[in-house]
């Protein structure tokens, strides 16, 4: 190791125990220190993330590293001890709910609740080199019992539904223009803004769609549908780049509340 | 304007000059730079306020008036399907939607298709419902049905038998008999579901899932990231959606305007939109900066 990165580290170890210590003396509660220290641990996971904008380093490695591990570990236990617990054993054995404490469900034993513990088994064979091929049965399973019901709702709810949701009424009452013209701005309401937006809304899902024609050749009207419809396309691309630049800048700037309220308490709560 | 404000813009302002300074004269500028300006647009208006007015967009005041018009006592389920990452935008609408809905008087069931979410579900619990409504009874007033791992899979279940699903609330306790879910035997039968996440399971797999084929009443709070992908399903398949902190922006200024008792309450869906409209405001400048440099070489390229 250099000796150059022997002492930065050793320097962000003294400046985040100091910064704990600092922290723990000056919070109230049942145990000031304690708390101080999760909060401290977790500016500094924070720093060693956004540490990855200067450069790639060891530091911002240990924090990713230790990310994925926790966040697996907790998905399984919480999924083993919310879901498989309560919902499996009280309604299997009676003997391994009082064990746990659970209420025992008395219904008639029911053999469908044992074919997902068994596939579930099996696709935990896959860490064994023998046995793993029997993962495949499970896998297989899932695969087909997923696309056999996402089939079915994304044909009715993204399909058809957003098809009878294009069919709108184009024509109405433009009495109200004047009104409309006075009030004119982008949240505009009443009749006619109603009426504009079905306008847009269909034009735009029909020269979207014409683009994607490839079997005319996209020349003369058919062209200018086709042109439109690219500008709708950037439009909408446009329009989610905007939401996601906001996304993670709200990410930001909640960190950035975290580290100067809650670590540094430069602003209130 | 107080002096602080003043000196916010300031620095972005000469920030930004250096940057077009530097770039007209074909200079590179270092991003790590760039990061930095990103970093100071955004603590400085945290550690002096900058605050914007907000109006309740369609969208939003949709779901604030389907709230307002159901009657006290009705069934509302709130699912937190996010994660830490989403909870700047996230957790704002969460914690005013349930100040709101309590404060109407309804019940509430709170439930999570996220592991992560349960956390953020606690957040609320440990910090809304204490606070504003220590006389609202767990069982009676809301119930914490927790997480189920399952994805889809809940909600195909819970779409048809609730109980089924959620035997016991997240403590155990059983779940039959409690007041908070009378009269319910499927996410159907509830007055008004929101979904609040905006990855995968969240939103679209609710109206997929549980709001199309059963026909409830749907609302969501979206992150920003996935507001663009769920517009399609208004107004006819999703009753309303707040998109991103704006939304919850908005949610906020329409609860507090008309709750009183609230007028004080932490926003901090409000407070967010500073640094953030800051920050906008310092990319798009960047991104002019970027085109005008780019048509300038290009001109300078047809000329050589």
């Amino acid at each position: 190791m250099r000796r150059s990165t022997l002492i930065g580290g050793s320097l962000v170890v003294v400046f985040f125990l100091a910064a704990w210590l600092i922290k723990g003396a000056g919070a109230s509660g049942e145990s000031p220190y304690y708390s101080a220290f999760l909060i401290t641990l977790a500016a500094f996971l924070t720093l060693a993330v956004f540490s990855f904008l200067y450069a790639d380093n060891p530091v911002y490695k240990f924090a990713e590293h230790l990310f994925v591990g926790v966040s697996a570990a907790y998905w399984m236990v919480l999924g083993f001890w919310q879901t498989l617990v309560p919902n499996l054993i009280p309604r299997i054995s009676r003997a391994l709910s009082e064990q746990l404490e659970l209420e025992y469900i008395d219904e008639l034993w029911n053999v469908l609740y044992v074919i997902p513990v068994v596939l579930g088994i099996l696709l935990l064979l896959r860490l064994s080199r023998k046995l793993g091929w029997l993962s495949r049965y499970a896998v297989a399973f899932i695969v087909g019992t997923t696309a056999g019901l996402n089939f079915i709702a994304y044909t009715r709810s993204n399909f058809m539904a957003q098809i009878s949701s294009t069919f709108l009424p184009l024509v109405g009452d433009w009495t109200s223009w004047a009104a409309f013209v006075d009030n004119l701005s982008l949240s505009a309401t009443g009749p006619l803004a109603l009426l504009m937006a079905n306008i847009v809304v269909v034009l735009g899902v029909v020269c979207g769609l014409i683009y994607f024609f490839f079997s005319r050749e996209h020349s003369g009207t058919f062209g200018m549908a086709s042109r439109l419809g690219i500008w709708i396309l950037m439009i909408t691309f446009g329009a989610s780049f905007g939401y996601t630049v906001m996304g993670r800048i709200s990410l930001l700037v909640g960190r950035m509340t975290f580290l100067l309220r809650d670590w540094l308490g430069i602003i209130a709560s | 304007m107080t002096t602080g404000v003043i000196f916010t813009l300031v620095v972005i302002g000469g920030a930004l000059a250096y940057f077009a300074w530097r770039s007209l004269r074909g200079k590179e500028i270092d991003r790590r730079l760039i990061f930095l300006v990103i970093g100071a647009t955004v603590a400085l208006p945290l550690i002096f306020p900058l605050e914007f007015e907000h109006q309740p967009s369609p969208l939003v005041e949709r779901i604030y008036e389907r709230i307002e018009a159901l009657p006290p006592g009705s069934q509302i389920l709130l699912s937190y399907d996010f994660d830490p990452g989403m909870a700047p935008e996230v957790q704002p609408m969460a914690d005013v939607i349930t100040r709101h809905v309590l404060a109407r008087g309804h019940r509430i069931a709170f439930m999570s298709l996220w592991a992560t979410g349960q956390a953020q579900l606690n957040q609320t619990l440990n910090n809304v419902i204490p606070v504003d409504f220590p006389e609202a009874e767990i069982e009676r007033d809301w119930v914490n049905l927790g997480f189920k791992a399952g994805n889809e899979g809940v909600l195909r279940v819970i779409a048809s038998d609730l109980p089924k699903m959620f035997p016991t609330d997240v403590e155990g306790r059983p779940t039959a008999g409690m007041p908070a879910l009378e009269g319910i035997r499927s996410a159907g039968d509830f007055d008004l579901v929101i979904s609040f996440g905006g990855g995968k399971p969240g939103p679209r797999e609710w109206i997929l899932f549980v709001a199309d084929p059963t026909g409830v009443d749907f609302a969501a709070g979206t992150a920003a990231v996935s507001a663009p992908e769920l517009y399609p399903y208004y107004p006819n398949q999703m009753l309303g959606l707040m998109g991103g902190a704006k939304g919850a922006a908005e949610y906020e200024t329409a609860f507090m305007g008309q709750y009183e008792q609230f007028a004080d309450m932490p926003s901090p869906g409000r407070r967010i939109m500073g640094p953030l409209t800051m920050a906008h405001i310092v990319i798009l400048a960047l991104i002019v900066l970027g085109n005008v440099i780019y048509f300038r070489s290009r001109r300078e390229r047809g000329t050589a």
